[in-house]
């Protein structure tokens, strides 16, 4: 069996590397003390309310779960698909995966109103919430990418790897299938619907995860000076504009379904119309910026082919999904819930309006730790596994170069 | 301890006749159905109006309030002042944040005109889909219908909050004080109308329909809806009733009247 490919450890005993540790930690540890700050206080101190009652935190922890998923892809795609080409790639898209979960697991427990409980979470299960379900989900995921990866990397237990990919490859489909399907069994919301929550999930999964992923390989082979030829990088791009134009598909399709059922076109006017900062969060954040900007700067000729090109559509996909995500967890709460359809109603608990609501910083640090703690554990483990192949030139990626063996 | 407490821990040695006996001085509520020849221990299963001490809800009890929504609507801030001062939560200047277990909402007929107001807290429903979602099953619904939060279980994620579809219920955002020893709350728990359970388990009336009575007014009639002979039955034989949502078949055990 050819193997050309030489993974190898990073030689980063630089400063730039314990640079950017660094900075990596001053994040995680403004996150955790985010988090004390909420705990202690209450969530009086966040810019959460009785209506709007998941925030910012949930935001970057969803966006990061499901980006998770999707980091994955690049490993299934060697595995299951019998890929060669993505084969090099398979090792560091596994890492990826868990640190991205990891990160985003972080913040969904650093947000609740009782992180100490933590065990009672992990021993007190109800089995018809989805939510305990996605524990064993999430759980499941660390184990099952981390067998698939040892199966990748010990020679001796190689001709497992393709079953191990496949199993993970299914784990990572219920998996998102799960997140979004936290969103879709809400009955009692109308901006969300159970039927396209999942499949939009998973193709989202795909895309954010590969923005992350290629944006990460651009970095890296960038500043360690490995080489990275442009077979690989326009492979992963191409196919970055096409999980793009999935999401849009997605989008468009969930939008036009809910404008046929009357009872949610006061929900959707609110989203695609008259919602403010949701309405400018979704045309100008999703839409524009998550999928039609980064399709065409991937496809155009020129840019097409152009390192910062697709560097920049990688963050646009990554803010996109971002603004895609605060629609739909933010957005979707704030709209009112119609408990009488048919009246105007007002309370004391603001029935009938519009809730407002603004990120606190303690939030927003908390979910950008989140990401910090990602990008920690990836650095981390390519400092000491060897999961990064010392080239990715055409020649050594390609196959057709294998022949000559 | 009030004497109140005191007359109800004495209640609850003397036993089974002692607790039937105010069960049926419980006003308008279910009574014991006596069948003759049914022995004294199942009767004492079958549905006392008093819960002794470890003895299981029964679920041949379903609890459940009419509302008549056509009453005075200054009786819903008199529900609501009574709730507040019995489970001990507050407005402390902060609406957006502050806990509301039952709150008065104005509607008005977008086609008539018409208006009317009613309270509206947990609707205790028969298929509770913010238990459903619970991951740790700190949601739950008691055998006899009542849906209470577990506060020792709750873990704060508030994903109930989400499912709930009548926003009955609040996250303790902030610090508390001045609990209620029968009501312990915790910040960074999720918490909501519990129908005054303490106070249904030793055979009084909630706060809320106690108040209600004090002033004269039966806006709230509260009772078992399995029992055919209590009033609340009889009142739901009576006259049309709406659950509200009622296209989500949640089942709810508040029946509003007159919307
Ligand atoms: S009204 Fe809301 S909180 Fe009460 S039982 Fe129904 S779903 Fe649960
Ligand atoms: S039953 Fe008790 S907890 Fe529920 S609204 Fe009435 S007073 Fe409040």
């Amino acid at each position: 069996m050819k193997n050309m490919i030489v993974f190898k450890e990073l030689d980063a005993n630089g400063l730039d590397y314990l640079a950017l540790l660094g900075w990596l930690l001053v994040f995680i540890v403004a996150g955790l003390g985010s988090s004390w700050y909420m705990e202690h206080n209450g969530h009086i101190v966040t810019g959460m309310t009785n209506q709007i009652v998941w925030g910012m935190p949930h935001v970057f922890a969803v966006f990061m779960i499901i980006a998770a998923s999707g980091a994955l892809n690049i490993a299934s795609i060697s595995s299951v698909f019998q890929r060669k080409m993505y084969k090099p790639l398979a090792r560091i898209s596994a890492i990826l995966a868990i640190a991205l979960l990891a990160g985003g697991l972080m913040v969904l427990v650093l947000d609740l109103g009782r992180p100490d409980r933590l065990i009672v979470a992990m021993t007190k299960y109800n089995f018809k919430s989805i939510f305990a379900w996605n524990i064993y989900l999430y759980s499941g995921f660390f184990v099952v990418v981390l067998v698939y990866l040892w199966m990748m990397m010990e020679r001796r237990m190689n001709r497992y790897a393709r079953a191990a990919g496949i199993f993970a490859f299914v784990w990572r489909l219920a998996l998102t299938t799960g997140t979004g399907s936290i969103f879709g069994f809400l009955v009692a919301r109308q901006a969300y619907d159970p039927a396209i929550m999942a499949p939009m999930f998973i193709t989202m999964s795909f895309s954010f995860g590969l923005a992350i992923f290629i944006l990460l390989l651009l970095f890296t082979y960038k500043a360690t000076n490995r080489p990275l030829g442009d077979r690989i990088l326009f492979m992963l791009k191409n196919l970055l504009g096409v999980f793009a134009a999935a999401v849009l598909y997605f989008i468009v399709v969930r939008h036009l379904s809910n404008l046929y059922a009357t009872h949610r076109h006061g929900v959707e006017a609110f989203i695609l119309l008259n919602g403010g900062v949701y309405t400018a969060l979704f045309w100008i954040g999703a839409v524009l910026m998550g999928c039609v900007l980064p399709i065409a700067l991937l496809f155009h000729p020129a840019t097409g082919k152009s390192c910062s090109a697709i560097m920049l559509s990688c963050w646009l996909v990554i803010l996109g999904g971002l603004a895609q995500i605060y629609v739909i967890i933010i957005g979707g709460q704030a709209y009112p819930l119609d408990i009488f359809p048919g009246y105007q109603v007002s309370s004391s608990f603001f029935d009938g309006v519009v809730h407002p609501y603004a990120p606190s910083l303690p939030e927003i640090l908390l979910g950008l730790s989140g990401m910090a703690t990602a990008v920690f554990i990836v650095a981390i483990a390519m400092r000491y596994l060897p999961i990064l192949p010392m080239s990715l030139s055409d020649a050594a990626v390609d196959p057709s170069h294998d022949k000559s063996k | 301890m009030t004497t109140q407490d005191q007359k109800e821990g004495q209640d609850q040695k003397e036993g089974i006749s002692r607790r039937r006996l105010l069960s049926t001085a419980g006003a308008g509520m279910a009574t014991i159905a006596l069948a003759s020849g049914v022995t004294l221990i199942s009767r004492a299963q079958a549905t006392p109006r008093v819960r002794g001490v470890g003895v299981p809800a029964s679920s041949k009890i379903r609890w459940g309030f009419l509302v008549n929504t056509n009453s005075d609507p200054s009786d819903w801030d008199t529900c609501v002042a009574a709730c507040k001062k019995e489970n001990g939560w507050a407005n402390t200047g902060h609406p957006n944040t502050d806990p509301q277990w039952i709150r008065k909402v104005s509607l008005k007929d977008k086609r008539t005109g018409a208006a009317t107001s009613l309270p509206m807290m947990c609707q205790h429903c028969e298929f509770p889909p913010c238990v459903d979602v619970c991951p740790t099953g700190a949601s739950m619904r008691r055998a006899d219908g009542i849906v209470l939060v577990d506060r020792h279980r709750c873990i704060g994620c508030r994903y109930c909050m989400m499912a709930c579809p009548y926003g009955a219920r609040s996250f303790v955002h902030h610090d508390l004080h001045n609990q209620r020893p029968s009501m312990p709350r915790g910040k960074g728990t999720v918490e909501s109308c519990t129908l005054c359970v303490h106070r249904i388990d030793t055979g009084k009336n909630p706060a809320c329909v106690d108040a209600l009575q004090a002033k004269g007014s039966k806006a709230i009639i509260f009772g078992d809806l399995n029992d055919p002979n209590s009033e609340i039955s009889r009142e739901v034989a009576r006259y049309l009733t709406t659950r509200i949502r009622d296209d989500l078949a949640l089942e709810p055990g508040v029946l509003y009247r007159g919307l």
